[in-house]
């Protein structure tokens, strides 16, 4: 890890990205010119300008009010849903690759029931059936999304729980919940950290994707997804509505993924061959 | 394959009893969503009954699995309790239709960017190919399909906005559905054929002195198309998934447009028959490229 440095142009990108949208959503309030529930009668579905630099939306709203509160809603969901699936599926993951036997052979076959469902449909399915609000969108997220990681960690423990250090610590009375939590996650890491790089930017495209169907954060909340859902009624009058929070959320998207990128190869330089 | 189809069998059952569980774990009385909460309890109970919601959840299983199988399984809201079955068989037309035909999109627009990225490994060709690619996997579909409709049906008016009554209305659907999974294909194709490209028949092939474009083509890129085959299939759900999303935009009449009408109208037989035939698809195009992959690649198919 200390000779990690992120070199590349893709790296050093995608970081700012990162970072500029972590301020945003940090400081949304005091960025955005209006209060996101402003509503604006005379300025309905307005075009960029003076008032409403980005243009307006709906009942006036200002879409850049709503595209910098789009953030805050985007990093809230993503983190948690990142943190709570990663936090579940390598315990799981974990248990399941140092137990081995039934406990496995039950674990894997849960995972392979939740990824016979394609996409984000189980998610959307979730969401559905609980309702529109942001810790169902979290719960949803994280309940699909936790099998990446298990499988990741399950494969991790698989290869390294007969290495030495593993076996000296066995000798040395440790118990299982010790070898698992101290020996071998720490030692897996670099893997699992590059997945939740990459699961990241996915569950940000997922909360917007929900959002945009309907199904994500309730009706009101500025969101990216739900933006864009507004807008594409308009694309013809005001093709803005549309246009600003997609972009916001296709850079977003790009710069995690090229921060992944540059994560992957620092950390595995193998994958730099290819 | 027995073992496949029993793993997928398995899967499926799963995904059946998860579904049934979620609706029933779920908060709040279903018939106050159908009815409103100012119903009267006679309407309540005639409705709870009609529609099998006074049984345990195990039998109201029971019923639905064989309503589904047999193709009784009506809508669950009494005024206009149709069937299910000939909606789906309506719908479920248009979403194949509109996959295979962005899947084709993909695999048209991916093979040749990749292969020329690999052939001319560290160029600007390479550069520009795999620049593309990196941002057509960060471009979200719902954001896509607007702005493909804006350039393409609103300022030059060459294809329809929406609708599907030609195949001018599947052009820009297949486009916004297809080009993440281009973009993504691209570079896995770049990968193995940079694989291929670095074995030792490829070493023999040229210095037997045949052609570049004979070698790249009959000797690498056939090789490096059996890891493809793998990747097709698993994204095959991702495509099925994101038909959803694409189905709202251009208001194509599949089963993503199904699945979100019948949400909104809280019809859960049509939610839940609607999201297991999007399952049963996905498992079945995974246990056919498994099958598929063990027929091309012999090696696999003595192991298994």
């Amino acid at each position: 890890m200390s000779r990690f440095r992120l070199s590349s142009w893709g790296g050093r990108f995608g970081l700012a990205v990162a970072a500029l949208w972590v301020l945003t959503a940090l400081f949304a309030p005091l960025l955005a010119p209006y209060p996101p529930d402003r509503v604006d009668l005379p300025s309905e579905l307005a075009s960029p300008g003076a008032a409403h630099v980005l243009g307006a939306g709906e009942n006036g709203i200002d879409v850049l009010t709503h595209v910098l509160y789009g953030a805050r809603v985007s990093l809230l969901v993503s983190v948690f849903a990142v943190a709570l699936s990663g936090l579940v599926g390598i315990t799981l993951g974990g248990i399941a690759g140092y137990a081995g036997g039934w406990v496995d052979e039950v674990l894997m076959r849960i995972v392979d029931v939740l990824l016979a469902f394609p996409g984000m449909l189980l998610a959307l399915f979730i969401t559905a059936v609980l309702g529109p609000s942001l810790a169902n969108v979290v719960f949803a997220l994280s309940f699909t999304g936790w099998t990446g990681y298990a499988r990741l960690a399950r494969g991790q423990v698989l290869t390294l729980r007969e290495r030495e250090y593993v076996q000296a610590a066995r000798a040395l009375g440790s118990g299982p919940g010790r070898i698992l939590f101290h020996h071998l996650l720490p030692n897996a890491a670099g893997p699992l950290l590059v997945q939740a790089t990459f699961a990241l930017p996915g569950a940000i495209l997922a909360e917007a994707s929900l959002s945009f169907l309907g199904l994500g954060v309730p009706p009101g909340t500025p969101s990216w997804g739900a933006l864009v859902d507004q807008g594409t009624q308009y694309l013809l009058v005001a093709p803005h509505v549309a246009l600003f929070p997609g972009a916001a959320l296709a850079l977003t998207v790009l710069g995690f993924n090229l921060l992944g990128d540059a994560l992957r190869d620092a950390l595995d330089p193998r994958h730099l061959e290819r | 394959m027995r073992r496949r189809i029993g793993s997928a069998a398995v899967a499926l059952v799963g995904a059946l009893l998860l579904v049934s569980l979620f609706l029933h774990l779920v908060p709040g009385d279903p018939v106050d969503v159908m009815l409103g909460e100012q119903a009267t309890e006679v309407d309540r109970e005639a409705l709870r009954r009609a529609v099998g919601l006074d049984l345990p959840w195990y039998s109201q299983l029971g019923v639905f699995s064989r309503q589904l199988v047999t193709g009784e399984l009506r809508t669950s809201l009494p005024p206009f309790q149709r069937k299910v079955l000939p909606a789906i068989g309506t719908a479920l037309p248009y979403t194949l239709v509109l996959t295979v035909a962005s899947m084709l999109i993909a695999l048209a627009l991916a093979l040749p960017l990749g292969v020329a990225a690999a052939a001319r490994r560290g160029t600007a060709v390479d550069a520009v190919a795999m620049g593309t690619s990196v941002a057509g996997v960060a471009l979200p579909r719902f954001w896509l399909g607007p702005v493909l409709i804006i350039v393409f049906a609103l300022k030059l008016d060459w294809l329809p906005v929406s609708g599907a009554e030609s195949w001018r209305h599947l052009v820009l659907p297949a486009l916004t559905l297809g080009t993440a999974l281009a973009a993504f294909l691209a570079r896995m194709t770049r990968a193995s054929m940079l694989e291929a490209l670095r074995e030792d028949y490829v070493t023999v092939a040229r210095a037997k002195g045949l052609s570049p474009r004979v070698v790249l083509w009959k000797h690498a890129f056939r090789n490096a198309l059996l890891p493809l085959l793998t990747v097709l299939g698993l994204e095959f759900g991702t495509l099925l998934g994101g038909a959803i999303v694409t189905e709202k935009v251009f208001a194509w009449p599949g089963m993503g447009t199904l699945l979100l009408t019948a949400i909104e109208k809280r019809d859960y037989n049509t939610v839940r028959a609607t999201v297991l035939v999007f399952t049963l698809c996905y498992v079945a195009v995974n246990t056919l490229t498994d099958a598929a992959y063990a027929r091309v690649d012999p090696r696999v198919r003595r192991r298994s």
